[in-house]
């Protein structure tokens, strides 16, 4: 900020301009209310730089005007910069008036991201002499839709969902003033004027009732299975404390394992049912209401089998009024799961009539209502490892606010991985990086996919110049980048993990990148996913890894982890590993024609190819603890694994890691001479003999993670020393695992090192869009410099 | 026969050459044409237009349940004949032999070639053979080309499907590579896998005659599969293709064993297979008429060319999820995270 050298008590006229997020979040008003407060005279309006204020004042006014704008702006406003400069011709005295936008704001400004109902709407709502008194769609400049309801640029009513409701003369009086809390609140509403909503049966007819949120409350209460129309589209609601319902709701969905999402009706309720730190409660109540993963307590009242074998449940708060209202309703549960409204891997609908013909087989009712959800944005998903939230599925709340990064970039489009896809529009110094989208191979997902490109792509107005994607020949994004015709970058799937970590914290030197993940296609042809990378923006180079164990199947053993301990095991023990001697009895009970099948196809290396995955290492260990042999969704048997140590970590785990560590490593875990491996096959060794023992399975799962990050940091201070660069960077999936995570940040803290994670952009797969988009740009730009040399 | 293996001198064009060509290629596909033995056979000329193809045959092992390399190799190109329409007329056959190859293995091979032939009524009309040293093949590659006649009017292509249209396929998927795939990745599966080899192109006659004007693509599925052909005709014809999971003829064992290679049969080879793209309102008449031959004894319809897809395929499954089906660009490459 610059300080103006001028005499104090003077009137002067000062220009300022607010970057960031700054647009569509009230600020204009803000600034007048303000300009009000310290009587000062001018006017605000909307640039394609940012805000542009002017303003007269006596200087003491204009500092204290200065100050409370930097220091208490409205909520969703996020201030980058503010710049300042004198004016040189005075503004007529007087009045503060707000102005029309100048044109072409779109490129920096597009559209916020969609926000949970504020307080002062859900007093509002809940107060019978207010004229929205349970209005479900009451919205301010503060909260409401925002993204979803988008159809075009400018962020104007007519070129939203809401453009079929005109606004009554109330609303819209609220509308045009600047001093009211609705002032350009573009989904602006109410019960004479706004959506409204509907009660329908599984049959697709409407139901005719007296008010459909009594109406699916009940029917919540009786243990019915509701779809319900929410902002980024359909839920399937039931009640989260009954075991049979909830048991209903898995057989009709398909869906036997898979963890369910709860919806908790307020932060007490929570509390009651969950152990909640401070960075969780703020997460829970923050304007992006995500769903965040907590543990539960034990005297809870929940139903079990919400996520069964795991030791988190994910949960949100209401976030939208109709949310308020059916919990407010006596008979509604006080706690409903909340799961995506779709069939088997397809995206959620968003349709009335799509979810009215396509849910009816899961659905007893469905609740509507007559906003037209124009995309469609899941409920984000983050867990709060070492103190920082930590995004798993980054959507609702957070989408389509742009990262900004320190290095210019051409216009680009990265197309991101296989199954966790998302896409990335890059241009200038910010990366629009897109929500949640999914497993490609699913038509819907990947028609959702390209329409979603065209949409940023329009509404961000970047028409991308060049594409980057992944090695993966097979990937849909791939395919999708190829039909492009444009200069087309691919780029490694654990470099694109390091560089979305680069670019959250933008580091541009040199990184140690430690990515443990699933897999990833490497340029040599074989599979990748336990790596030590040297990783900058434009180039890497492979330093160490986790030793390969073949991979008996392909993709068969990332969903059979028996198949996974076979090969460790063979690879040990030949013949010798089916000794019942040696064999777990986890293993045992796999047929042995199996078990021989998997053996000669390892020896004929028939579909069987190598991969230093670091999830499959979880699988192969989850496998010989018995924990699962065949898997219902991605990561189950890793996840499992995690919670079944993390059941037997005390309070002071972190020391015991930390005392482990001081110990000497058991046999070469980290490979001897200038092969800078971690044995993945000695994990295998340690955990038959453990087994052997008849040490309890929590321990010996404990004890692998400890080895795991023992191995890990054994090796990164072995690379520290032979390249001399410090600072490291953690990515991949595997990383999402807490005691993992939490252990490796712990024990670096003694190490003198940099570490960096991915916080808001996500650990998963979810960033490698957003890695692809920023090496690409940049390898794009070196490659044009050097050609004009 | 004295010698037990294929030596150089079988391909020298000497005496060896001859001595071989007239003890086993003669003496098992003999026939007028070919017994004249000169540079090219001289055929009458049919009435219709011709239709000319050709296709070289390397599997490793050259021996396997169900069949071996000299029928894939008889029933292959007769199969790409008929596909068009064709009534196939008469082959040629060409032989890369390894140097060391065991003799009776081949003769069972031109054995095995000279019951084909005479089982489909396509006689193997010109032949020659070469022989490379030991290491530089691996023991057979044959090379059949074929010559067939079309009848007047017919019209049979990938191009011609059209919206609405239905798609049959003449039976279960996979079994020829399956088949194969265990053989090479050393496994041996309860229920008896076998190579489903076979012409086709009586199957294909009785369609044509059954359905004038109604049959607008042919296409056996052999490399690649029913998903790799599926997309050709996809990307041929400018239309999607839609199939339904549940309707796709698989053999248990069949999907037992895939299970278990972590291979889709939707991707694996058939060698007596086809599939057909009809006319909707004579989608009954196509499954009956298959349904009465041997080889389409298991045809099922399929699924239906649709509009709107250009060049996708999409396979609905039993709970409404949809597919996307893609080529590969090579073996399948594992890609969950
Ligand atoms: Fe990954
Ligand atoms: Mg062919
Ligand atoms: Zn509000
Ligand atoms: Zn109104």
């Amino acid at each position: 900020m610059i300080s103006l050298p001028i005499p104090r008590h003077r009137r002067i006229g000062v220009e300022i301009l607010v970057r960031g997020i700054v647009q569509g979040v009230g600020f204009r008003p803000f600034i007048y209310n303000l300009a009000c407060r310290f009587g000062i005279s001018g006017t605000v309006t909307n640039t394609g730089d940012g805000v542009v204020i002017r303003a007269m004042a006596r200087s003491d006014r204009l500092e204290m005007f200065v100050d409370a704008l930097e220091h208490h702006p409205p909520p969703l406003a996020r201030i980058v910069a503010i710049e300042q400069r004198p004016l040189t011709v005075p503004l007529p005295e007087g009045s503060f008036t707000i102005l029309e936008s100048t044109a072409g704001i779109a490129a920096t400004t597009a559209i916020p991201p969609d926000i949970a109902i504020c307080n002062d709407c859900r007093r509002e709502l809940l107060d019978p002499g207010d004229r929205r008194y349970r209005y479900p769609f009451i919205n301010c400049t503060n909260c409401g839709p925002r993204f979803t309801i988008v159809e075009a640029i400018p962020y104007d009513r007519p070129k939203t969902s809401m453009k079929v409701f005109p606004m009554c003369p109330e609303c819209l009086q609220e509308y045009r003033d600047p001093g009211n809390r609705r002032f350009h609140a573009q989904p602006n509403a109410c019960p004479v004027c706004g959506p409204r909503l509907f009660w329908h049966g599984r049959d697709g007819k409407m139901i005719a009732c007296d008010d459909p949120i009594t109406a699916a409350a009940a029917a919540l209460q009786q243990g019915k299975i509701v779809a319900l129309r929410g902002l980024g589209g359909f839920h399937l609601a039931v009640d989260a404390t009954s075991p049979s319902t909830v048991a209903t709701l898995r057989q009709r969905k398909d869906r036997p394992d898979k963890p369910l999402a709860v919806m908790l009706s307020d932060i007490n309720t929570a509390e009651a049912h969950f152990q909640i730190n401070d960075e969780e409660r703020r997460l829970l109540l923050s304007p992006e209401h995500p769903i965040v993963l907590l543990r539960p307590r034990r005297q809870g009242r929940l139903a079990a089998g919400l996520a069964p074998g795991i030791d988190v449940i994910g949960i949100m708060l209401p976030y939208t009024p109709l949310h308020c209202l059916l919990f407010a309703e006596k008979p509604c549960p006080p706690a409903l799961v909340m799961t995506s409204g779709n069939v088997s891997g397809a995206p959620i609908c968003i349709a009335n009539e799509d979810a009215l013909q396509r849910l009816a087989t899961i659905a007893d009712y469905f609740l509507l209502h007559d906003r037209e959800i124009v995309t469609r944005v899941d409920d984000s998903v983050c867990r709060v490892i070492n103190g920082r939230s930590r995004l798993l599925r980054r959507a609702r709340g957070y989408v389509p606010a742009p990262l900004t990064v320190p290095w210019p970039l051409p216009p680009t489009l990265g197309c991101g991985g296989g199954l966790k896809s998302t896409f990335c529009l890059g241009r200038d110094r910010s990366a629009v990086l897109s929500q949640h989208i999914g497993d490609l191979f699913n038509l819907e997902a990947l028609t959702f996919y390209t329409e979603s490109i065209r949409h940023l792509q329009r509404v961000f107005e970047i028409t991308p110049e060049i594409v980057a994607c992944d090695l993966h020949p097979d990937y849909l994004s791939t395919r999708y980048a190829e039909e492009l015709s444009l200069p087309l970058y691919r780029i490694q799937h654990h470099h694109a993990h390091a560089v979305a970590v680069m670019a959250e914290h933008g580091i541009s030197d040199p990184v140690l990148a430690i990515i443990m993940d699933g897999t990833g296609f490497g340029p040599d042809g074989t599979i990748w996913g336990g790596e030590f990378l040297r990783a900058d923006l434009t180039s890497s180079t492979r330093l160490g890894r986790l030793s390969p164990l073949p991979l008996p199947g392909g993709d068969r053993a990332a969903i059979e982890p028996w198949r996974m301990a076979i090969a460790a095991l063979y690879r040990l023990f030949g013949e010798d590993a089916f000794s019942p001697a040696l064999l777990p009895p986890a293993l045992a009970q796999i047929p042995a024609d199996q078990r021989q099948a998997i053996v000669a196809m390892i020896r004929s290396s028939f579909n069987t190819p190598l991969t230093s995955s670091c999830g499959r290492l979880f699988d192969a260990v989850a496998s010989l603890l018995g924990i699962r042999q065949y898997m219902s969704y991605e990561g189950q048997a890793a996840m499992e694994l995690e919670a079944l140590a993390a059941g037997s970590a005390s309070s002071t785990w972190k020391n015991e890691l930390l005392a482990a560590q001081s110990a000497a490593l058991p046999r070469a875990l980290v490979t001897e001479h200038e092969k800078m491996e971690i044995c993945s096959e000695k994990f295998v060794k340690m955990i038959v003999h453990a087994l052997h023992k008849g040490e309890n399975p929590g321990k010996i799962a404990l004890n692998f993670h400890f080895q795991l990050i023992r191995s890990i940091t054994e090796l990164t201070q072995r690379l520290v020393d032979q390249t001399g660069i410090h600072r490291v960077v953690l990515a991949g999936g595997c990383m999402q695992n807490r005691l993992l995570l939490e252990g490796l940040l712990h024990v670096f803290r003694h190490h003198e090192l940099e570490v960096y994670t991915g916080e808001a952009v996500p650990l998963n797969d979810g960033a490698i869009s957003l890695g692809q988009t920023i090496i690409g740009g940049l390898q794009h730009v070196s490659r044009d410099s050097h050609e004009s040399d | 026969m004295a010698d037990k293996c294929i030596l150089l001198d079988h391909g020298s064009g000497g005496l060896a050459s001859q001595e071989l060509i007239s003890s086993l290629f003669v003496k098992h596909l003999d026939n007028p044409t070919l017994r004249g033995l000169e540079d090219s056979a001289v055929l009458e000329r049919p009435a219709g237009r011709l239709a000319f193809t050709t296709d070289s045959y390397v599997v490793d092992p050259i021996f396997f349940p169900g069949g071996d390399i000299g029928m894939l190799a008889v029933h292959g190109t007769i199969n790409d004949l008929a596909m068009r329409g064709a009534q196939p007329l008469c082959l040629s056959l060409g032989l890369i032999l390894e140097e060391g190859m065991a003799l009776d293995d081949l003769e069972r091979i031109v054995v095995s070639i000279a019951a084909c032939c005479r089982d489909s009524g396509v006689p193997v009309v010109t032949g020659d053979t070469k022989v490379v040293p030991r290491g530089k093949g691996d023991k057979i590659f044959i090379n059949t080309s074929g010559i067939g006649v079309l009848a007047d009017g017919i019209d049979i292509s990938s191009k011609n499907a059209r919206e609405g249209d239905v798609i049959l396929l003449s039976g279960t998927m996979g079994d020829h590579g399956i088949t194969i795939m265990t053989r090479r990745a050393g496994i041996s599966m309860q229920g008896r896998l076998e190579s489903d080899t076979r012409p086709l192109h009586r199957l294909v006659q009785r369609l044509l005659e059954g359905l004038p004007g109604g049959v607008r693509t042919l296409r056996d599925p052999t490399r690649g599969g029913v998903a790799t052909t599926l997309n050709e005709i996809a990307a041929n014809s400018g239309l999607g293709v839609e199939l339904r999971e549940e309707f796709l003829p698989v053999r248990p064992q069949v999907r037992a064993a895939c299970e278990l290679l972590g291979l889709e049969p939707l991707y694996l080879a058939n060698e007596g297979k086809l599939l057909a793209v009809v006319s909707a309102d004579q989608a009954e008449t196509a499954l009956r008429i298959m349904r009465e031959t041997d080889e389409g004894a298991e045809a099922a319809i399929i699924g239906r060319m649709v509009g709107g897809k250009a060049g996708r395929v999409v396979i609905t499954t039993p709970l409404g999820g949809m597919r996307m089906v893609t080529p590969l660009h090579g073996e399948p490459l594992p890609r969950i995270c």
